[in-house]
């Protein structure tokens, strides 16, 4: 069955309170997950108050400020810090999206950090992206042909036909729209999720592969594609601002067309 | 221990190759639905105010048979179908989950029958 409540391992406890500095006159409190599997403890929420005078505009700066100035035991990816790597993607007030690009002052009061939801976590913020990028991988992202590459330049493709690619190829993988569906909450072990359902259509749209059919059968099924239930959280959440939902609506279209067309 | 690779796990059995016409005829049952409800709740507001023997007499006229049996047909169509959906979504286990899945569709095509049997009757006997 699907799991409505936490197990008991994983309820959240308060965890310790890291005060701001004397003087300290702009403060912002921020309320980080925390876990540490090698201590065989309960989750825990560690509480940080930093001085946003000494502080940069984004989630991702007050982090580093955390690891750097504060508790150097936090733990979390992050790589180019300007939203192209998809590495800083986490739950920040309750909706995932890159710490990077997220400014601290779009949100009022107290922020709460949480890793994405619904996956294991390997330690604090990290969660662990192993099944997500199989099933990237099991969704063949790159071109396949049976005509040979031509012998003196690259295949062609016309400006309109490369217009398609449009919103789809500026994916960053950074799992923030799989993670907030539902239907990938409960069923992740087979339904591929937006965000490889998204990469899955950048291949069925673009004009230079000549691999649609088969990439059409590998789709279709009751829970690869068909646990889609058009919830939208994707398209939601997305923080490169992409519709997932459109994607997947679009392949639904191709495997009606295929059939009735 | 389970050594399979990520991919072998996510590769698993292979596409089911359908899934297509299951969405589709969710989807025009669901158009059809439309149509014939506004029809059912014109023919049950005219009913519910007209005598026993005069319903009788509206169900009978081959527009209205057409309508009253098309929604018996399209709305248990349209519910096995969805009920099937959320059983998936919900439901992990692969045991229950194909007996429900049964008896949500066996349940909906007893109540059509009944349902259509009850149309019948009604014309037939009065």
């Amino acid at each position: 069955m699907a799991e409505f409540t936490l197990p008991k391992n994983s309820v959240l406890t308060e965890g310790k309170t890291f005060k701001a500095p004397e003087g300290a006159k702009n403060i912002r409190r921020f309320e980080v997950y925390r876990w540490d599997p090698d201590s065989g403890e309960n989750p825990r929420i560690d509480n940080y108050e930093l001085d946003m005078d000494h502080c940069g505009p984004m989630v991702l700066d007050a982090i580093l400020k955390i690891k750097n100035e504060i508790d150097s035991t936090l733990t979390f990816r992050r790589s180019c810090r300007e939203g192209v790597c998809g590495s800083c993607s986490m739950n920040i007030n309750g909706k995932n999206t890159l710490a990077c690009t997220k400014a601290i002052d779009s949100y009022p009061g107290a922020i709460k950090i949480f890793p994405l939801p619904h996956m294991q976590v390997v330690k604090d913020l990290v969660p662990d992206m192993t099944h997500f990028y199989a099933q990237y991988a099991s969704i063949k992202p790159w071109i396949e042909t049976q005509t040979p590459a031509p012998a003196d330049s690259e295949r062609l493709q016309s400006k309109e036909d490369r217009a398609k690619l449009d919103g789809l190829y500026e994916c960053v993988m950074c799992a923030c729209c799989s993670t907030s569906c539902p239907s990938y909450w409960w069923n992740s072990e087979r339904y591929l999720g937006p965000a490889v359902l998204l990469q899955a259509y950048r291949w069925l749209a673009d004009s230079r592969d000549e691999n649609t059919g088969e990439r059409l059968d590998e789709l279709e099924d009751p829970f690869k594609l068909y646990r889609c239930h058009t919830i939208m959280n994707c398209t939601d959440t997305c923080p490169k601002g992409l519709n997932p939902a459109l994607a997947i609506a679009e392949t639904k279209k191709l495997m009606v067309q295929r059939k009735l067309g | 221990m389970d050594f399979r690779s990520p991919l072998a796990k996510v590769r698993g059995l292979g596409s089911a190759k359908s899934g297509t016409t299951h969405w589709w005829m969710q989807r025009v049952s669901a158009v059809a639905l439309i149509i014939l409800s506004f029809w059912l709740i014109t023919f049950l507001h005219l009913s519910i105010n007209a005598p026993y023997q005069q319903t009788v007499a509206w169900l009978a006229s081959p527009l209205n048979t057409v309508c009253m049996v098309a929604w018996v047909l399209a709305v248990f169509y349209h519910a096995a179908l969805g009920l099937q959906v959320v059983i998936e979504d919900y439901i992990a286990a692969e045991g229950i989950k194909i007996v429900a899945v049964w008896a949500v569709n066996l349940s909906f095509l007893l109540l059509a029958l009944t349902a259509l049997i009850a149309v019948f009757r009604t014309l037939l006997i009065g």
